[in-house]
């Protein structure tokens, strides 16, 4: 079976379906074997929600209001 | 020849209603790789977008064009501000669990969801500040794959380099941002119970 570290360091590429077959294999394998690396992988989960939350935000009317301008005027 | 302004007129218009279309993704695409520099490098990635009209072939790539557009006008307006990224003890990094440096730290003894709590204790401007903190090249490829949803080869092929260098910065980049989050959490009081 792969070693901790090993697992977490495929966690991310596993969770992008980026690992190939054995590779995904020998992650699933240690994690139900290894309560600590579930752990891990459900941070991993959570972190890149974290992520993927604080990227959305609205564009403040202000800016929208001078941007959309430069756009009228160019050419 | 009114066939042809006609033509250019609507290519214009096209390019505006895209434009319009797009500028809150473009904005928040922006606010995370040059923070309060966002709405310059809007400005900049238009200007740019606008001369190069006639390269576009494909309509329906459109969207995608503007965004490659607008990470390379973010790149050249962090460059010439030169920021300054924390020095990188990436030894240090490296082997960096965020995971088990708060499991250990235990920072809310009276947590039963410690983990969790860590990370709500991180608003979206906190998140932004952690990432200035880190190198260019690390910080860019996690922000578009993780915060904005571009795939690892769109990547790539925007910042002009192999595929297995985006996979190893965005590697790299996770490690550093881990350690960073706790840093800056320590620095800025986050792990403190009572704030929260
Ligand atoms: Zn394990």
């Amino acid at each position: 079976m792969i070693t901790c570290s090993e697992a977490v360091r495929r966690l991310w590429e596993y969770l992008d379906a980026m690992v190939d077959e054995a590779d995904r294999e020998a992650v699933e394998e240690h994690l139900s074997l290894c309560r600590r690396c579930c752990g891990e992988l459900e941070f991993a989960v959570e972190l890149r929600r974290l992520l993927l939350g604080s990227g959305r935000g609205d564009i403040p009317t202000d800016v929208l209001r001078r941007l959309n301008q430069t756009l009228e005027e160019l050419g | 020849m009114a066939g042809v302004q006609v033509t250019r007129a609507d290519q214009r218009e096209d390019f505006r209603r895209l434009v319009r279309a797009e500028l809150p993704r473009l904005y928040a695409i922006a606010r995370s790789l040059v923070g309060a520099d966002a709405e310059d490098a809007v400005q900049d990635c238009m200007v740019k977008a606008f001369e190069r009209l006639d390269q576009v072939r494909d309509p329906a790539a459109g969207a995608a064009w503007l965004r490659s557009i607008l990470v390379n006008c973010c790149r050249d307006r962090g460059r010439a501000r030169s920021r300054q990224p924390v020095p990188v003890d990436w030894g240090e990094a490296e082997d960096f669990s965020l995971y088990r440096k708060i499991a250990y730290e235990d920072p809310f003894p009276y947590s039963d969801s410690l983990h969790l709590d860590f990370l709500q204790g991180f608003g979206r401007e906190d998140v932004h500040a952690v990432l200035l903190r880190l190198p260019e090249i690390y910080r860019v490829p996690l922000v578009l794959v993780y915060m904005h949803g571009f795939l690892t080869k769109e990547t790539a092929a925007i910042l002009q380099v192999p595929l297995g260098t985006v996979l190893a910065r965005l590697h790299r980049g996770r490690k550093l941002f881990e350690k960073q989050m706790w840093d800056y959490a320590e620095e800025n009081g986050l792990l403190k119970e009572d704030v929260r």
